[in-house]
């Protein structure tokens, strides 16, 4: 299942860059992709775990950049 | 400007203003100390708030954690006045690329402005506006002169001229009638349309394309894989270099402590790599969103890459160079004038549907009353008869004219010969063929002085014809009498010709040539609108079907690259050359921040000339 997110606030390109790769190392995801200038989220992960997946890829951004926050 | 940037706005003239009186009144050093830590906590208090949560995060390497360090560090060597003018400059430089960042995502959003916002829909005698998403296939919407056009669709009642520029970029209007096609994303300029929808809006053409500029980020350049490469290397290496600087200097040389540190804090202001995290994807998104905006769609920025190396180009002949339809070139009467020659073949062909027929007719122009002729023949491969006003006409080719007699002059010419016979003596020749594009030549010219070495074009035509056209067009080179499965290997020929960093580019029209689309480097899809397998297949989509689309994509990608080139060489060079200075000693903070914060805001503002210098082109 592919779904695409809205990121508020994403401010820092490099930010996004390491949220990217965080979020490509969650258990599950196939490919996930941020479009940083369109402020966009795009997830690819398997369909059972993608609840679980998008918990985990929240926690990971408010690690990496505490004011941005993942529009479910 | 947003609120946030407004109240950081705030707080930097907050600071600034703490700042001078510190310079100005004459201060006793603890007084002195703490109104610098006023101007200094003002300013940057996010930033240390920021690397504290980092730090029990686990995330160190964090450029809110190396500037709170660095700017601590000075003030715990007693520079106070650097302590704050960095932080001021750093968190004024944010501001700056934050603003920037802000202004070229604007301009973005309005070259992908072609989402609809509604749509109308009669219900119960009152027209209703409803989310695009809710119409389902078969309904029926009004478009309204002025509004966009919601979903794909066929024209059921009224006519208008549409404006295509946002998916075309071609400026001229586009007149439309009840029974056309109507695309989503183009404006109705005149007319109350009624449409019967063709595809969901998740299926129509505006989808479509906004999913694909948004989408096209996946598929990254090689010089952003770079970018992200180098930057996961290039902070830690930075900040041990500055651990390195800081403690091996005082024992190999007699430098002090205290400069050592202060060279390691100049070496961590410049260790974030965000100059070109930032402005590399903004330059290839910004290129693409621009191409879009031209009626050109580009499906990654590798793409975008690879056309800047185009080296060859092969084009497809019909329906890329030539326009796929014919058309009736030349007449040659003999004993009657043109027009009663195209009538008599127009009445003779008035009931075979075969194209050359067609364009016969269309040639012909009036109206054609079938009363006038009967006895119709058709004798597959040779051409027709038929009795017209009671005179037997034969319309067809030389082996035709051959079998029933008739002499007639040998024509050499570029496409089909139709010879024309009444009452048995000769009455003339047509010629029919398919017209080159008007800006065909044009566009091969252009593609040369580009730098594109080869031009070359595969027909299944005969060689004569291909001949002629490649010299009418100024090509390079052309092969003919192929079949489509010889395109390939003709293309596989000419991939091994090529050099090893140029690139081919096929262009074709999407209809029957998918193998040679994907078999080539790029691939150039014309004519996309509507087409969904030209949309699947190629990696570039040329919405309208004009050939000099592609000097255009060319010339875009070209620019992109070289704005990329750019960027890369300033960021690098201007942190390089600051890193040495300040191994040294000759650098002070000042500069270092300028290599951060400033850098980064230069690299963005250059990127954003792609947003604008494209968009003002149209």
């Amino acid at each position: 299942m592919k779904k695409v997110f809205k990121l508020i606030d994403l401010d820092c390109a490099h930010c996004a860059q390491k949220m990217e790769d965080a979020i490509n190392k969650i258990n599950g995801v196939n490919k996930a992709t941020i479009n940083f200038m369109a402020m966009k989220l795009t997830v690819d992960a398997q369909d059972d775990l993608f609840e679980s997946v998008m918990d985990q890829a929240v926690k990971a951004c408010k690690k990496i950049e505490p004011d941005c926050t993942i529009q479910r | 400007m947003t609120k946030k940037q407004k109240k950081m706005l705030t707080r930097i003239l907050g600071s600034i203003a703490l700042y001078i009186l510190g310079i100005l009144l004459p201060l006793e050093e603890i007084p002195l100390l703490v109104l610098y830590l006023a101007a200094y906590f003002l300013v940057g208090w996010d930033v240390l708030w920021c690397a504290i949560r980092n730090i029990f995060g686990g995330q160190v390497f964090d450029e809110h954690f190396l500037m709170a360090v660095a700017t601590i560090g000075a003030f715990a060597l007693g520079d106070y006045k650097e302590g704050v003018a960095v932080m001021l400059f750093y968190q004024v430089g944010e501001l700056f690329q934050s603003y920037a960042v802000g202004k070229s995502r604007q301009s973005i959003a309005s070259l992908m402005d072609i989402r609809p916002d509604y749509a109308n829909i009669e219900r119960g005698g009152t027209l209703e506006q409803v989310d695009p998403e809710e119409v389902s296939v078969g309904d029926v919407i009004v478009v309204k002169p002025g509004e966009k056009i919601p979903l794909d669709g066929i024209i059921i009642e009224g006519s208008s001229s549409l404006n295509t520029a946002a998916l075309t970029g071609e400026s001229a209007p586009r007149d439309v009638k009840p029974g056309d096609e109507i695309i989503s994303g183009c404006i109705n300029l005149s007319g109350l349309m009624r449409v019967r929808t063709s595809k969901e809006f998740g299926e129509s053409t505006v989808s479509k394309i906004l999913d694909l500029v948004e989408n096209s980020s996946a598929k990254k350049a090689k010089a952003e894989n770079f970018i992200t490469k180098f930057a996961r290397y290039y902070t830690p290496a930075v900040v041990f270099g500055a651990v390195a600087l800081a403690v091996i200097l005082p024992f190999a040389t007699g430098i002090s402590w205290g400069d050592s540190i202060r060279r390691a804090l100049i070496f961590l202001v410049i260790s974030c790599p965000c100059a070109l995290v930032i402005s590399i994807p903004l330059s290839f998104f910004g290129g693409i969103g621009g191409a879009s905006r031209q009626g050109i769609l580009v499906k990654g920025g590798n793409y975008l890459e690879a056309l800047a190396a185009t080296e060859m180009v092969v084009f497809d002949k019909t329906g890329t160079l030539t326009k796929g339809a014919f058309q009736v070139t030349e007449t040659m009467p003999q004993g009657c004038t043109e027009q009663q020659l195209l009538e008599l073949a127009a009445l003779a062909e008035c009931f075979s549907e075969h194209p050359i027929s067609r364009s016969i007719r269309e040639a012909y122009g009036g109206k054609l009353d079938h009363a006038r002729v009967s006895e119709v023949e058709d004798y597959a491969g040779f051409g027709v008869s038929a009795k017209v006003d009671g005179r037997q006409v034969l319309a067809g080719n030389r082996r035709l004219m051959e079998r029933e007699g008739i002499l007639c002059p040998p024509v050499k010419s570029m496409g089909t010969v139709v010879y024309l016979a009444a009452g048995g003596a000769y009455a003339g020749y047509i010629v029919i063929s398919d017209e080159v594009k008007p800006d065909a030549a044009d566009a091969i010219q252009k593609l040369h002085s580009m730098g594109v070495r080869r031009n070359i074009m595969l027909t299944g035509d005969r060689k004569d014809i291909g001949e002629y056209v490649a010299g009418e067009l100024g090509l390079d080179e052309v092969h003919a009498e192929l079949l489509p499965a010889d395109k390939v290997d003709c293309v596989e020929k000419l991939l091994q010709q090529k050099s090893a960093r140029g690139v081919l580019a096929f262009v074709g029209d999407g209809v029957n040539d998918a193998p040679v689309l994907s078999r080539a480097d790029v691939g150039i899809a014309m004519g996309g609108l509507g087409s969904d397998a030209a949309i699947e297949a190629a990696d570039v989509v040329l919405m309208d079907d004009r050939p000099s689309k592609l000097s255009d994509a060319i010339r875009i990608a070209k620019k992109t690259l070289r704005i990329v080139r750019q960027n890369i060489v300033f960021a690098l060079g201007v942190k390089l050359l600051v890193l040495a200075l300040g191994a040294y000693g000759m650098a002070n903070m000042w500069e270092a921040v300028f290599a951060d914060v400033g850098v980064a805001v230069i690299a963005i503002l250059n990127a954003s000339r792609m947003l604008r210098g494209v968009s003002r082109e149209t």
